[in-house]
């Protein structure tokens, strides 16, 4: 069980919500950092400030080494085989499209296939559009259930030798449904294709070990999981990470090159990070991890569980409210009320302190799988409590039309 | 015109379950479409002209109350009056949204939004459906 007393003291944001009577449900979007990281950050430009990688003097020396702890600490958190599998990036973001440029571009060739669903954030989808068109790879969606989920059987159906990258989110952000992360890879290998993971709503809430799991690639983003914002993380196993391409080249990732063009890049993580990166940024982010590593995230995971059931059980309750992922495990529950557009209900759960979020949330094709295009999300994370679900709960039972209509007046 | 939030409402609340000049619009209107990221309304304005008097205007899609009642009552204020005295009521309007001095009179129903201005998160709703009528009528009195 987790201190949820504790842990929210521990979040300086929480503190200043509960001042307003304000209750946040859009960790999904970005969370609250502790205080540790935001105390981590302030101390690299109190006291650290220095560039990495490159001074002789004694600060730059010492923020290298911490920058390069981080990236063992992220090994550590993912339980990667080793550290030089760890890019750091700007985001997830960054991170999917730098597996879509540097190995989709490089390596999928007309008559090649990606797979990917319709639940997928923009982030994940629309760097495969831009690989389709240049290599002449065509993108095709494993059908999903009427609900959004995800059945293993139809990835078996349309399963090809010709398939050579399967992209997906482990959680998805609009939905909250965790895909067999396993046995997709399981299949996948079978058929020498490559799995692509968006880890950015799942690292925040389940314990991931890419071993394990046997991911090719997983990419995900600090702010969501209490880190500060800037920050991501490309994993890739090293010999994918080897052969394939960085997405900017500059200084730090070149080893040497000269006069005619020639460059001889440096070896992965370090080829990928050309350019000064977001140091305190990652610095922040290993405390976050640490933070939860602190925690355990089996606690996190199991806390998370329990708090999304606790709620998938309440609203489920409201005759007014119409939930679209009852099967859903984790962190998100979307919903509607009925007859009211999810703006509409979002503002005026505003109005009441309670912050959600309406709208297709940037996974505009799964309006033809659900087929309502707005819904308003509700996302937890570790910091939140019964207490703030229940008043969500009863806040909902007596929404109406005119009382939205009356909070934007 | 002194107008409580009672009122607004029922303005608002009826327009939203009955708006006017909403449905399908076809090749003979001129039409643009508005959609935003960061807000989730999304709908399409469609006008026609004879000379430079606004004949019709009519509009279809998805949108809050707002979004819905600003455009179907803006839409029912512009209809029939020449492009400049449309283009002069929607400065008004605008002129209500930045919270300027403005034209009570003129804008008649839609002093509903006259506090609109105080939700930021909401103005993009109440100003989508009339950005397309500028936009529309701009085209036709300019050219594209
Ligand atoms: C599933 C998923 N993938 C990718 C992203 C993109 O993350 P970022 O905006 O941090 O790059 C998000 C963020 O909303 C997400 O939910």
């Amino acid at each position: 069980m987790l201190d949820v007393k504790k842990i929210r003291n521990d979040f300086p944001m929480i503190k200043e919500l509960e001042k307003k009577k304000a209750i946040y449900f859009d960790s999904a979007a970005t969370s609250f950092k502790p205080q540790c990281v935001i105390d981590r950050v302030n101390e690299y430009y109190t006291k650290e400030t220095a560039n990495i990688h490159r001074g002789d003097y004694d600060l730059s020396f010492s923020v290298s080494d911490e920058y390069e702890k981080a990236r063992e600490t992220v090994r550590k958190f993912i339980n990667a085989e080793s550290s030089a599998e760890i890019v750091f990036t700007n985001g997830a973001s960054s991170s999917l499209n730098l597996v879509a440029y540097g190995y989709g571009q490089k390596f999928l060739k007309e008559g090649d296939i990606i797979l990917s669903t319709e639940a997928e954030h923009a982030s994940n989808i629309l760097p495969w559009f831009k690989v389709a068109e240049v290599t002449g790879a065509t993108i095709e969606y494993i059908p999903l259930n009427k609900d959004g989920s995800f059945d293993i059987e139809n990835l078996k159906k349309v399963m090809s030798d010709k398939v050579k990258v399967i992209t997906l989110a482990h959680v998805s952000n609009v939905l909250g449904y965790i895909m067999p992360i396993k046995e997709i890879a399981k299949i996948a290998h079978e058929y020498n294709a490559v799995v692509v993971c968006d880890g950015a709503q799942s690292i925040p809430h389940i314990k991931t070990d890419v071993r394990d799991l046997d991911i090719d690639f997983l990419c995900f983003s600090s702010h969501k999981v209490l880190g500060p914002s800037g920050v991501g993380v490309m994993y890739g196993k090293y010999e994918l990470l080897d052969k394939m391409d960085p997405f900017m080249l500059g200084g730090g990732s070149n080893a040497r090159f000269d006069i005619c063009g020639n460059i001889l890049l440096k070896n992965p993580p370090f080829k990928f990070e050309a350019g000064t990166p977001c140091v305190e940024g990652v610095l922040g982010f290993k405390a976050a991890l640490e933070y939860l590593m602190d925690i355990g995230m089996e606690n996190v995971e199991a806390n998370d569980r329990m708090l999304h059931k606790y709620f998938m059980d309440e609203i489920t309750k409201l005759d007014n409210v119409e939930v679209y992922n009852k099967q859903s495990e984790t962190s998100i529950v979307t919903f509607n009320v009925k007859n009211i557009f999810a703006q509409d209900v979002a503002c005026y759960l505003n109005s009441k302190g309670i912050y959600v979020r309406s709208g297709n949330h940037c996974a505009k094709i799964l309006l033809n799988v659900i087929g309502v295009s707005e819904t308003i999300r509700a996302s937890l994370y570790l910091y939140n409590t019964k207490e703030e679900i229940d008043y969500l709960v009863e806040v909902l039972k007596g929404v109406t039309l005119q009382k939205c209509i009356e909070a934007a007046l | 015109m002194m107008i409580d939030n009672e009122f607004k409402r029922a303005i608002i609340m009826d327009h939203y379950s009955k708006p006017h000049n909403k449905g399908s619009i076809d090749e003979s209107y001129k039409s643009v479409h508005m959609a935003s990221d960061s807000c989730i309304d999304d709908i399409t304005v469609g006008m026609k002209f004879d000379n430079d008097i606004v004949k019709d205007v009519r509009f279809d899609g998805v949108g809050c109350t707002i979004c819905i009642s600003s455009t179907s009552i803006m839409s029912e204020l512009i209809k029939g009056k020449s492009i400049d005295e449309a283009l002069k009521l929607i400065d008004e309007y605008y002129k209500m949204i930045d919270e300027k001095p403005y034209d009570e009179d003129a804008l008649e129903e839609a002093n509903a939004f006259n506090t609109l201005s105080k939700q930021a998160n909401r103005i993009k709703c109440g100003t989508i459906g009339i950005k397309a009528m500028n936009i529309l009528l701009r085209e036709e009195k300019y050219g594209k």
